[in-house]
């Protein structure tokens, strides 16, 4: 029955496909539309960004280098400098990492490997829910249970601290962590599993010699998007970081990280104050863009 | 009779496993002789692959595996005693599928003694070269010890994936269709490199070509529906087998 008899009938077929073959076209632009606007957006995000911050340095005479290595944030008094920021993100971030990492994977490898099907069905979605809780309620933990914990412990003055920032940072970074960590983890095929068993290698060494080294690209992606999650955090951050101006020597130093220092001061900032503020994003931009292109890296090396 | 029971370095006594609610393995019973090849030959689904995997309790890491039985190797009883891992020092394992380690050919072959506490470097050399000797395979691998295992082919993976279990010392060494992978010369190489290493292991291996059971093995154990159907010289199965199913088996009227 569907094989055309008449030319009126195979006409009317055409007419019939043609407005088919046209809403496939009109379809396919939509997505692509849509496909395109994050990419416009991000070019737009880029472009503002790089355009109001680069302004001081390229029209108003100001120096990148102290911007960048100047120890004084005085905006009233024209003084821009950075460093003390700079310092703060990186060593909150490592202090993170140091603490956030061996816990996640292990938590990942105790998913993985260890724990029993019920107890992973159990754990997994309570990992994966600490990475859904705004991170403002973060922060608002932190100032609630960790801040006085710290002020009690080590008799502080102010609880808002670089170790406040760190532990705090340490728990958002985890469900990054344990997740991808844990998929890659358990895409190592059985096969090394049983080989390793098989020749009396006990579990804990099958684990450490060949399950997580065949892991590795996955388990470096992990750590790196959990950095990555580490130094862009905001509002967590400038509840807990005391948000002094000074480069840290101790972990209970008051600190202000980049992020917070454009949170803080976006509001009310105008002129070369603000296009200064949008600087410090580009600095925090590039940390994010190299970050991306170490990932880049780790998955290219992992593809082959 | 009561010698040979002397000679068996395996015996086990009224085996059975269940997956769960499922039973896999009926009463089996089995006497495996010292130094020889026992084949353990069936259709798919029979209950082979499970049974050889009980003799190094790799059954263990399947959730839900429940054995009943006496499994005793070398006059100890294996599921009472639960030094699993000594027992796997002593009852090796080849797979079905190469599964070397994504690390050189060296790390691979001294990766279990390495993992026993051996780190004196001459001593692992020798064993390396010891066990890649053994399993034939020296030769074409001695200039490239240090480069990724991966990159052999499949028949040399194989052989080496029988040196990383000599360099184990182990007394019995289990074949799970260690060939069903491979071409038909990679085939030859490690049948003839089992037929030498009788001398200094015991072997069961477990095969889906009866022409592999019939070159290679002592003994064969027909292996249906979970049972053993019958046990014997290998000769004797193939030629004159006792019971009709053996016989319908061996000359391919199923399976």
């Amino acid at each position: 029955m569907s094989i055309p008899t008449t030319n009126k009938q195979a006409e009317e077929i055409g007419k019939a496909n043609k407005r088919k073959y046209m809403l496939e076209r009109a379809s396919q632009r939509v997505f692509l539309l849509c496909a395109l606007l994050s990419v416009i957006t991000l070019l737009l995000i880029i472009g503002f960004v790089f355009y109001k911050g680069a302004h001081p340095f390229v029209a108003e005479g100001y120096s990148f280098i102290d911007f960048i290595f100047g120890s004084d944030w005085v905006p009233s008094e024209d003084k821009f400098g950075i460093f003390p920021m700079i310092v703060a993100s990186i060593y909150a971030t490592i202090g993170a990492l140091i603490i956030g990492v061996p816990i996640g994977l292990f938590t990942a490898i105790f998913l993985a490997e260890i724990a029993s099907e019920r107890l992973a069905k159990i754990i997994s979605p309570a990992v994966q829910l600490l990475a859904g809780i705004p991170s403002v309620l973060y922060g608002v933990f932190g100032l609630a249970i960790i801040v006085p914990f710290l002020q009690d412990t080590f008799g502080l003055v102010k609880g808002q601290s670089l170790i406040a920032v760190i532990l705090v940072l340490a728990i958002m970074m985890l469900p990054t962590i344990v997740t991808v960590a844990e998929t890659a983890i358990r895409a190592v095929p059985q096969t090394y599993r049983e080989g390793s068993l098989a020749l009396g290698v006990s579990q804990i060494g099958t684990i450490f010699k060949v399950i997580v080294p065949a892991a590795k690209s996955g388990i470096m992606t992990a750590i790196v998007l959990g950095l990555g999650r580490a130094i862009g955090e905001t509002m967590a951050v400038i509840l807990v970081a005391g948000n002094s101006l000074i480069v840290p020597t101790s972990l209970t130093d008051s600190v202000r990280p980049l992020t917070t220092n454009i949170a803080l001061e976006m509001g009310y900032a105008f002129g070369t104050h603000q296009e200064m503020l949008f600087a410090t994003g580009i600095v925090l931009f590039s940390f994010i863009l190299i970050l991306n292109f170490v990932l880049a890296k780790i998955s290219a090396k992992g593809g082959s | 009779m009561e010698q040979r029971k002397e000679a068996s370095i395996i015996n086990v006594r009224d085996l059975n496993l269940f997956y769960g609610e499922k039973q896999a393995l009926f009463g089996v019973d089995l006497a495996i002789q010292e130094k020889e090849v026992t084949a353990l030959i069936g259709p798919s689904g029979c209950g082979k692959s499970t049974f050889l995997r009980t003799l190094n309790r790799m059954n263990d890491l399947i959730d839900g595996v429940k054995i009943t039985g006496d499994v005793v190797i070398d006059h100890e009883n294996i599921y009472r005693s639960n030094d699993v891992i000594k027992l796997r020092t002593k009852v090796g394992m080849v797979f079905q599928k190469p599964n070397l380690f994504p690390m050189s050919i060296y790390d691979n072959v001294a990766y279990g003694p390495r993992m026993q506490g051996i780190k004196n470097k001459k001593e692992l050399n020798i064993i390396v070269e010891d066990s890649l000797r053994s399993a034939a395979i020296w030769d074409e691998v001695k200039d490239r010890l240090k480069t990724s295992a991966l990159g052999l082919s499949g028949g040399q993976q194989q052989r080496v994936c029988i040196a990383r279990a000599i360099a184990m010392k182990p007394d019995i060494i289990l074949m799970d269709e260690p060939t069903s992978a491979l071409d038909p010369i990679s085939t030859l190489k490690i049948e003839e490199l089992i037929t030498n290493m009788k001398k200094d292991y015991t072997i069961v291996i477990v095969t889906h070509n009866m022409q592999q059971a019939a070159r290679i093995s002592d003994k064969t154990a027909f292996f249906l529906n979970g049972e053993i159907v019958e046990y014997d010289d290998t000769d004797n199965i193939f030629s004159t087998p006792q019971d009709q199913r053996t016989e319908d088996y061996v000359t391919g009227r199923f399976g």
